[in-house]
This record gives structure tokens, sequence and C-alpha cells, in this order.
């Protein structure tokens, strides 16, 4: 069964929009580098893959746009004819049996081109194939514009479609155009058409819902019909006629008492039974509406016969009003039971009623005796319930008591306080020593103050309040301060090699230093050991003899007597040894700073320019990039 | 009226002293501590409400600093053990949020019983502070004896002593006249 929800049908683009998505498709989703050294059965596969890839794409959307509009032989033929009344049957064949034709047209290209690419012998015969294989593709495409066109206006429209139901309960208003049909829509369901006071405000088909014993029901607003032949019925009035002759609904013909449509009830019961063919089968209430303005009684005789006469075949007819909402309700029941009634029966009558009858059962029970069992009511209620009805004497309030003093009257709202009289007057304290009373008051303060007092002599007697701070006996005073002195000793020991290290000296480690005896005797003595006059630290060193020179002394030599090597270089600027010492000196403190700091010096390798210009400017040629 | 608590630091706020914020949230009744029935009965203050005693404790607030971790504040005090916290006598002041009808005779007893309450809680708070105060001092004595045994000779030369033995012994041996006349051949 196809559904009835025509929203979901893709877009159907145009001629030129579907040429474009496809070409541009297979030039992304395809490979585009071929060379014509490549082998040629390479060459050969790619261009297939290419007009077979085009081929699939087109076949693809045309199937999809083909699947996606509803058959008229498959749906409802209310549906049916209604696109038949909106779009032109034929029409609508013929767009999408062309679109058919075109896909079979181009799978057949398709194939013819892939056949003759097996036989290119060469790069540019298998790309010639490709094109003239594509072209003739998009050539066939290109001539279906007109149908794609119809087919994208039919969908938009097909879209905009209410979405009716045509196997529910529904309702259905017809009459002549500007008889308030749509009025009534509004006033029992919750849609919102709109209500002009001209004929055919209504052109198409509208829809609205509503609940009714706790069921969905959908009413189904008509375009107004006139009184003239069916061939000469517009597209708007056929939509109406299409929806009388398919729909299984209760028919409400809404008939304009009044005759301010411009239409005499005569000509209304008139079309009325033009058209009571399409009502065969249907349950069928006339009503009559505009009764605010002429009421029924009102009505001329000639028409009051008319409507007589078509009572008496058994078509209600109910008076109502639009605007002042009265018989809606009663029309509304009347219609939707008449149809569940019919509805019922004619499930009644159908092959499958007999797999639900034979599940149903009510039962009635009979009943036990005859003693009365009515609904309890306490005592307490019937008395409320009673005095309810009696006036009883009303109580004297404040406000009242306010009134009759006047100015003498003070407030005092203390005491109306549920306490104590003599507490009445208290002023309760709230804070005492900083506390909030109210977070001790406790009914049992007592027993539980009682309790911690307890716990407290308890404690006092396990001695967990002796103090054993104050018992520190000599020995330890003694030790704590010989603590503190080591620790002054500790601090000036710190104190003075930080004084030490801070000196602009070399540090020597204390191994390599010469110890002098002096200091060596004083450090020991201020330890308490006198060294021994004769201990190892006396002892010198010897010296071991000097060689004699074997070779005699040169003394008649005339020769240099410097030495003819090169000064070295710090000494070679200054002549003036005193002086030379000085710049050394300086040139020792200058460097100091640096060597602290880690820094750079003079002694480092420099790099003064990383990129020297002269070798990276100009053009290359042949030859070395170092030098220029 | 009472006596709030600020909310960082819980310091006494009293009626009319620092100030009040409340939190947009539209929670009336929740189980805050120091919410205010009051401040929402007369005030139409629907929210959480914070007391602060002074505009330090607002601003850490706004801040969103934790009081746990605020050193000055009560609430990081008895998070960090530093002060009594589990203890029958702190079990008397308590937020009840019961009605009890004023009765004079009742309200004479608790405040009589508040004034032995505290007495206890300072005893045993000062108790508490005392005990906590002891294992610094006991470690304190461990680091003087043994600074004492290790760097003695820092004050004191080791060999001092036996310098002064030596001293001794040859004031003891000067007397024998023998000895004298033996040095001197």
């Amino acid at each position: 069964m196809a559904s009835y929800n025509f929203k979901k049908i893709i877009v159907v683009p145009s001629a030129k929009d579907f040429v474009d998505v496809i070409l541009s498709k297979t030039q992304r989703k395809t490979p585009t580098v071929i060379h014509k050294h490549y082998k040629i059965t390479r060459i050969r596969q790619f261009y297939m893959r290419k007009v077979k890839y085009t081929q699939q794409n087109y076949h693809d959307k045309l199937t999809q746009i083909l699947n996606d509009f509803p058959k008229l032989d498959d749906i409802h033929p209310f549906y049916a004819d209604l696109i038949n009344v909106l779009y032109d049957k034929d029409h609508y064949k013929l767009a999408l049996g062309q679109l058919n034709t075109a896909r079979h047209l181009i799978d057949n290209v398709a194939r013819d081109y892939v056949r003759l690419l097996k036989y290119g012998d060469s790069l540019y015969r298998c790309k010639q194939l490709k094109r003239a294989a594509l072209g003739r593709m998009c050539t066939i495409m290109k001539r279906q514009g007109q149908s794609l066109e119809y087919l994208e206006q039919v969908r938009q429209h097909l879209a905009r479609l209410p979405s009716i139901d045509p196997n529910t309960r529904t309702l259905l208003l017809c009459g002549f155009p500007n008889v308030g049909k749509s009025s009534f829509l509004n006033k029992v369901t919750r849609a919102d058409v709109e209500v002009e006071p001209y004929a055919f405000t209504t052109k198409s088909l509208f829809i609205g819902h509503m609940d009714y014993r706790y069921l969905r029901w959908q009413v189904v607003d008509t375009p107004g019909i006139l009184d003239h032949p069916l061939e000469e019925r517009n597209t708007i009035e056929m939509q109406a006629i299409t929806a009388l002759a398919h729909l299984r609904a209760a028919v409400l013909y809404v008939l304009d008492v009044s005759e301010q449509c411009g239409h005499s009830i005569e000509e209304q019961i008139q079309l009325f039974k033009n058209i009571r063919p399409l009502f065969s089968n249907k349950p069928l209430i006339i009503a009559a509406n505009k009764i605010d303005i002429i009421s029924m009684d009102e009505l001329r005789d000639e028409s009051k016969e008319e409507l007589k006469k078509l009572e008496a075949e058994d078509v209600p007819i109910i008076p109502i009003s639009t605007v002042t909402e009265d018989g809606i309700v009663k029309l509304k029941m009347e219609a939707c039971d008449r149809l569940l009634a019919q509805r019922v029966d004619m499930k009644m009558k159908g092959p499958k009623v007999n797999d639900v009858i034979n599940r149903l059962h009510i039962a009635q029970p009979t009943q036990r005796d005859t003693k009365a069992r009515p609904p309890f009511i306490p005592e307490a209620v019937k008395m409320r319930k009673q005095a309810m009805e009696v006036e009883s004497e009303k109580k004297k309030l404040l406000r009242h008591k306010a009134e009759e003093e006047g100015d003498d009257y003070i407030l005092e709202l203390h005491k109306e306080w549920m306490l104590p009289e003599e507490y009445k007057t208290d002023i309760i304290p709230e804070i005492w020593m900083g506390r909030n009373i109210a977070d001790f008051v406790d009914p049992d303060i007592e027993s539980k103050l009682l309790a911690l007092e307890e716990e407290e002599k308890l404690r006092e007697e396990a001695g967990f309040y002796d103090d054993d701070v104050s018992s520190e006996d000599e020995e330890m005073a003694e030790i704590r301060s010989l603590a503190r002195q080591i620790r002054d000793k500790k601090a000036l020991i710190i104190k003075a090699r930080r004084e030490k290290s801070s000196m602009n000296a070399p540090q020597v480690p204390r191994k390599a230093k010469a110890v002098k005896r002096k200091s060596f005797e004083t450090e020991m003595n201020s330890l308490g050991i006198e060294p021994t006059a004769d201990g190892h630290y006396t002892q010198v060193r010897g010296r071991s003899r000097t060689p004699v020179a074997r070779k005699r002394q040169r003394v008649d030599s005339t020769g240099r007597a410097t030495s003819s090597m090169r000064t070295p270089r710090d000494e070679s600027g200054i002549r003036d040894p005193e002086k030379r010492k000085q710049a050394r000196d300086l040139s020792k403190k200058v460097q100091r700073k640096m060597n602290q700091h880690a820094r750079k010096g003079e002694g480092d390798r420099t790099i003064l320019s990383r990129k020297p210009k002269h070798l990276f400017t100009g053009k290359r040629k042949m030859g070395k990039t170092d030098r220029r | 009226m009472r006596i709030e608590k600020c909310y960082f630091c819980s310091a006494p706020v009293y009626p009319g002293h620092g100030m009040m914020f409340i939190r947009n949230d539209s929670k009336v009744c929740c189980g805050f501590q120091y919410f205010s029935m009051k401040a929402v009965r007369e005030q139409g203050k629907k929210g959480t409400s914070f007391r602060f005693c002074r505009s330090k404790c607002h601003k850490a607030f706004l801040k969103k600093k934790n009081p746990r971790k605020v050193r000055w504040t009560k609430a990081f005090r008895k998070a960090a053990g530093k002060e009594l916290t589990v203890d029958n006598a702190l079990e008397f002041e308590k937020r009840r949020n019961i009605p009890i009808k004023y009765d004079r005779e009742m309200w004479k007893k608790t405040i009589l019983a508040m004034a032995r309450v505290e007495d206890i809680r300072k005893r045993r708070h000062d108790q508490f502070i005392i005990n906590r105060l002891n294992k610094g001092r006991a470690l304190r004595k461990q680091r003087d004896i043994k600074e004492v045994k290790e760097s003695i000779h820092l004050i004191r030369p080791p060999a001092a002593d036996l310098k002064k033995k030596k001293a001794e012994a040859v004031v003891q041996v000067i007397p024998d006249s023998e000895d004298v006349e033996m040095l001197e051949n």
C-alpha cells in the first residue's frame, strides 16, 4: 500500500543542473590522471570506467525519481483522481514514461560505447569515444528538460497537499461557495482556515482534526461547488467532487438559509439533488447554516416545503450557526455517531468480523439481593454540611475591635500568643555571651548536661588535665642551653665561611693549600692540644743535590745574550715590565666578570657575520658557492 | 534576631553587621547551614544565602576561594585538626529547625547550662591545644639532645680535658723532691 505522505519526494533538478551534477560527480569520483605511455588496457579501462560511472549515476538518479513519484494505479483512487484533476493524468504519465525511456536510451548508449572502447587503440581515440558517449548521454538528458520541469512543479504541489487518510473516520463538508463550510471547520477543529466573505475563498482541500469519543476524526473542507454539469466544472470544484466520490465519510451538506451566499434555498436544494448520487452509501446530514440571521421559522413557505420534503426522505436537517455556535456540537455528534454506526455496520458484514466477535464477552452480573447499599458518608461530614447551611454567629476579630476603639487601639499581638498568661509579656532573650540561645534550647538539656558533667569528672580522675610540661629537670635545661650555644657557634662558622667565599680570589681546595706552622699551632692550642715541638709538621722536605753541569761554562762566547725566540705576544707591545704587569692585571680583571657569568670572552671563537652579504648575493652560475 | 556565622571564616556576625549574599538558585528550603529562613520570609529572598563578617571574607568568596584551604579560617583549622572538633561539649549548640514554644523555666535552665557548657568546652579546648603542642616540644627535645651529642666539639674542644688532666698530673708530681733532684741531674 502506497503511503499518502508525498513530502518525501526528493527535488527534481532541471535538465541543466542534472547534467552538471552528473558530470561533476564523474570528474570528482573517478581517476583523472592518464598518460599516453600507459599500457593500452589501462587506458581503455580508465575511459570505460568513466563512461560506466556516468551511466550508472544517470540510471540511479532517474530510478530514484521514477520510484519516488506515486504510481496512479497503486494509490488510493481518491488520490489517483485528485492527481488527475490537479495535474492531468496523461501529462503525468507521459512525463514519467519519458524519463523511463531516457534511462533506457542512456543505458544503451553506454553499452555501445563501452563495446567500442574495447577496440580503442590509443589514448586519443579512447578519449574521443568517452567524450562522444558522455555527450550523447547528456543530450538525451537535455531533451527531458520539460518533463523534469513539470515533475518538479508537481512535486512541489504534492508536498503541500493535506495528508488526508482516505480510510479513517472522516467528516466531509460540501455545498455552494460561501455558505460557511470553512467557518464550521474552524469552529470544530484546531485548523485555522482562511474565511472571507466572497465566493471561492477555499480553492483546495483543507483538513482539520478533532477528538470525539476518544477517537481521532478528520474533517475535510472542500471548495464550493456550483450547480452545473460535471463536464463544465473547473479544477477547484473537481477537487470537491473527487473527495465526495472517493472518501468514505459522513457528508455534511451545508445550506445557507439566509441566502447571503447569493444562491436561493431552492437552488441549493437543486444542487443537492443533482449530486445526490455521490452521497450514496454515506451518512448524510444537511446543516442549515446562518440561523443567526434568519431563523428556521421565518423562512418562506416554499422553502419550508422543500426542506420538509427532504426530511421525509430520511435526511436530517440540523440548524446551526457558526457565529453563535448554535447547534454545532449537536451536528458534530450526530454526524460522528451516524458515521460510526455505519462503519460498525460495515465491519459486522465483513468477513473478518468472526475473528473478533468470538473473543468479545460482556458480563452482566446478576443482582445478589435486594439490600440497599448507599454510599457511606461520615457523621462529621454530615454535621459540617448542616452547619454550613445554618448561619452561625460570626467570631469577633481583632479587626472589628480596632474599628470599634478607633485611635485608642494598640496592636498587641503578643497577647494573642498561645502561651500561659504570665509568660506573655516576657522579653524573650535571643543572644547571650555571643551565642544564640535558640541553638541551645532543648527539652532534655538538663540530662545531657548531667551526662557531660559526669564525663568531665571521669576525665579529671583519669588525669586528663594533669600538666606534665613543667616537669623538666636540670639536666635537660643544661642540654638545651648547650644546644643553643652550639647553634650560635654554627651560625658564626657559616657566616665566616660566607664572608670568605665572597672574596675575589680563586678557590683552592683545603688539602692543596699550604698550612703555615704558626696558624696550625694557634688552632691546635685553641682546641686544647699542645703540638709537640718535634711533630711531623715541623719537618721540611729536603732538596736533592743540584747536579753539576757536565759541560764547562762558555765564558768566552760572543753569541747573543738573549734567546732568539720571538717574544710572547702579551709581552711584545709594552716594553716596560711594570706597565706590562699592570696591563695583564687589567685584562684579567676585565675578563673576570665574563668568566663568572660564563659569557663569551675575547678568547672565544667569534663569528662576526653569520651570513656575509657578498657570499649570498648575486646570481649563481658555475663554480663554488663558498667564495665569489 | 540571631548571631549568624560568617560563611568564610565562621566568625560571628552580629545583627546589623557584615553583608549577605543571596545566590540566585531558587533554593528556598535547602539544607544549607547558614541559610536564613527569616530572610526569605521578610524580604522575599529566594536562594541560598551567605553571610560575611567583613569585606575580606566577601572578596575571598567572590574569588571562589575554598575556606577549607585558606589558613586563616576556622574551617581550615578544623579540617586540619588544629582545633577540637569531636566532643560532647560541642553537641549542645545546634541549629534546630523544630520550633519550640517559649517556656520561661526552660529558658532559665538553658542559660545556666550554656555557661557551664562553655566552661567545659573551653577547658577541653585548651587541653586539646596543649596536647597538640606537646608533640613539637618532644621533637625539639630530641633535636637538642642530638645536637649536643654530635656537635659538642664546636664549643668544647675534645682535647681540653686532656690538657687539664696533664696539668693536674704535673702539679701532683712536683712536690716529690727526689724526682726534682733527678731531673736536675
